[in-house]
């Protein structure tokens, strides 16, 4: 230990086994530590206890609709570019009731009242962290507060750390979200050979951090990591020009192309369930034989989904899958804008690598573009 | 972001600590309006709710049934009258409002709400207004009809062009009297007569044909199926009366009420908060899109 106080925006140099320590003390402050884990040849967000937990030397390969973890021969915790899962699930739950209601003379409405989770989010990327920031603008808005995300979104720690090996479907330096994580996180890691440099973002990460022995950090280490994000900017899979957007979409709403893509497309939903920041739902309600107990849950929807765009006694809005494919991307990077004042993309590269039919939003924008043009 | 319309967007103050959850009320009485429509006079059971809520026409609420789920439907009823009920129409149709037909008078349901945009009343002061609606239309635009009753002097001519299948689908019969005496013109048409009918046969748009308006201060406010609204609208604009002063209530699938599930954008607006009421010139864009 040093005799520096550590301050909001300082860095020190925490040896890799001191990971360990901060986990256990965020443990102890009751949090739930959640972070990748290989799991049947992927790598999925799930409960994470010690770095033995962690991916160690694994990156992944990542193409339209491929996913490979390969073995680096480095021995890095966060190399591996996630896979589909994005920490969405913690947050806005892919299923969780609303409420349950009971009867006997007269109905009474249940609350769910145990107390919502609290999360140590541990590796979340720049793209992640910008999705979240997204995800705020919908459910913390000043006329709709949701309850269910204010908590757990209330209740986070973030470990954040810096993407130093961007993927083949990595594009968010094109939407300016990374790889470099700006803000908004407690404790931001820059994973070298043998140390983590830590940036401190909050007093709660300040505070966690003091539990761990670290050294200040070096000039060295500090341009290594510099040298790092600067050719991760570098290294990016794919690209995509956003200078003419949203109204490139907005104007273009009976292209020609929208009819190839839907020829494509299978309107599975993979994009939406994977994309970290659509946030459609659905409510489902469950009822018992006897009509005295029911529940009503909300689950993911997506705007895939025959019956998302389904009115009892009106029919269908988006019968054809032209029409869903067009309504996911005219709305994530354009229409979006105007609701929310932010693409609804982070370039995270998600729905490439998990279209089963490889359908690529960066190749369908410069599509549309040139027909537009011509 | 641009101003959508020039309409309100009321959210309902009671939601705003848990905004999903629906609030009891009891059927106080059941009217049938036609074949498969019925409207359901609704009181809070919390009288302190009763006493606070106040909707403006061309609001909805979410419609809760224990077991079944929500659906938004319109109020119906005068948001003014002295017994306070909240009055939806309802047509039974789709999973939630097939079961509500079950309910007697005495039985419970939920509401959440009022939700959305309202008719622009205030606005529409000192104009000529054509009210023009199709089926189930007509029941987002009776609130307004009242209001425009008890406010008659504030507005210029008023005409309800109202449509139905058939004189059995038409709703509201025996408050045409009533309208007509408050100097409302209403002129109703059917799809298909039967051997008593001698009125009008077609559709609602050819109404358009039956009398002159001036387009300088005329306002038009339509809601009904899509396929009616796009030939009211085409009417409407052939005579030169401006997109900004033609009122859509666009019906979209729903879910939350407050532009939080996704489910009835279209383009940049959530139907839910930004309409159900949209001034015409914000929806030019996308309106006339297949599909969209």
């Amino acid at each position: 230990m040093f005799d520096s106080p550590l301050t909001i925006g300082s860095c020190v140099s925490l040896p890799k086994p001191e990971l360990d320590r901060l986990m256990a003390a965020l443990r102890e402050q009751g949090y739930q530590t959640v972070g990748p884990r290989l799991k049947d040849d992927a790598i999925v967000y799930e409960t994470v206890e010690t770095l033995a937990d962690l991916p160690q030397g694994y990156a992944s390969q990542q193409d339209k609709a491929s996913f490979r973890l390969m073995q680096t021969g480095r021995r890095n915790y966060f190399d591996a570019i996630p896979g589909a899962q994005s920490w969405k699930q913690f947050i806005f739950p892919p299923r969780i009731t609303l409420f349950s209601a009971n009867k006997d003379e007269q109905w009474h409405i249940r609350e769910a009242d145990e107390p919502a989770p609290r999360y140590a989010l541990i590796g979340v990327r720049a793209c992640e962290l910008a999705a979240i920031e997204i995800q705020d603008r919908v459910f913390l808005r000043s006329d709709y507060r949701d309850p269910i995300y204010r908590q757990r979104r209330e209740g986070l720690f973030i470990l954040a750390v810096n993407c130093l090996y961007p993927t083949g479907t990595c594009f968010c330096a094109s939407m300016g979200t990374g790889p470099q994580v700006q803000k908004g996180f407690d404790l931001c890691l820059t994973e070298l050979d043998d140390v983590f440099l830590v940036e401190i973002g909050s007093d709660l990460g300040r505070i966690a951090l003091s539990q761990c022995s670290f050294q200040p950090a070096s000039a060295f280490v500090q341009q290594a990591a510099n040298d790092g994000l600067a050719r991760a900017a570098q290294r990016m899979g794919r690209q995509l020009d956003t200078s003419d957007l949203p109204d490139l979409l907005i104007d273009n709403l009976e292209a020609r192309h929208w009819d190839a893509v839907g020829k494509r497309c299978l309107s599975c939903a993979n994009c939406t369930q994977v994309c970290p920041t659509c946030f459609c739902w659905d409510a489902v309600d469950h009822i018992n034989l006897t009509g005295t107990e029911t529940s009503r849950e909300r689950v993911w929807d997506s705007c895939y989904n025959p019956y998302y765009s389904y009115q009892a006694g009106g029919g269908n809005t988006r019968p054809s899958i032209k029409s869903r494919y067009r309504q996911w991307l005219t709305h994530k990077l354009g229409s979006w804008k105007e609701q929310f004042g932010t693409f609804g993309c982070v370039g995270c590269g998600r729905c490439i690598t998990w279209c089963p039919v490889g359908i690529d939003l960066t190749e369908e924008i410069p599509a549309l573009r040139k027909e537009a043009q011509s | 972001m641009s101003p959508i319309t020039d309409t309100k967007t009321n959210h309902a103050a009671i939601h705003a600590e848990k905004p999903l959850h629906p609030y009891w009320a009891e059927i106080v009485r059941i009217t049938p309006e036609a074949e498969g429509i019925a409207t359901y006079w609704l009181r809070f059971a919390d009288p302190g709710l009763q006493a606070r809520y106040h909707f403006q026409p061309g609001q909805f609420n979410m419609v809760y049934l224990p077991g079944y789920g929500e659906a938004a439907i319109s109020m119906s009823s005068d948001p003014e009258a002295e017994d306070r009920l909240v009055g939806h129409t309802i047509r039974f149709v789709g999973n939630v409002t097939q079961n509500i037909r079950r309910l007697k008078v005495g039985d419970q349901i939920g509401l959440r709400g009022p939700f959305g945009s309202a008719w622009p009343m205030q606005e529409l002061e000192g104009q000529d207004i054509i009210i023009a609606c199709g089926g189930i239309g007509l029941p987002p635009l009776r609130p307004a009809l009242y209001h425009i009753i008890r406010n008659r002097e504030k507005y210029g001519k008023v005409i309800l062009l109202y449509g139905a299948r058939s004189p059995k689908d038409l709703m509201y019969p025996s408050e045409y009297e009533a309208w007509q005496k408050a100097d409302i013109d209403v002129q109703v048409t059917v799809d298909r007569g039967d051997e008593t009918w001698q009125g009008q046969v077609g559709v609602v748009p050819m109404l358009f044909y039956r009398f002159r308006l001036d387009p300088r201060q005329s306002s038009v406010l339509t809601c009904g199926p899509e396929i009616m609204i796009r030939f009211v609208i085409f009417e409407a604009l052939a005579r030169r009366i401006p997109s900004e002063r033609i009122y859509v209530s666009l019906e979209r699938n729903m879910k939350c009420g407050q532009g939080s599930c996704g489910h009835c954008q279209i383009g940049p607006y959530f139907v839910c908060k930004d309409g159900p009421v949209f001034r015409f010139d914000a929806l030019e864009k996308y309106f006339n899109v297949e599909e969209f």
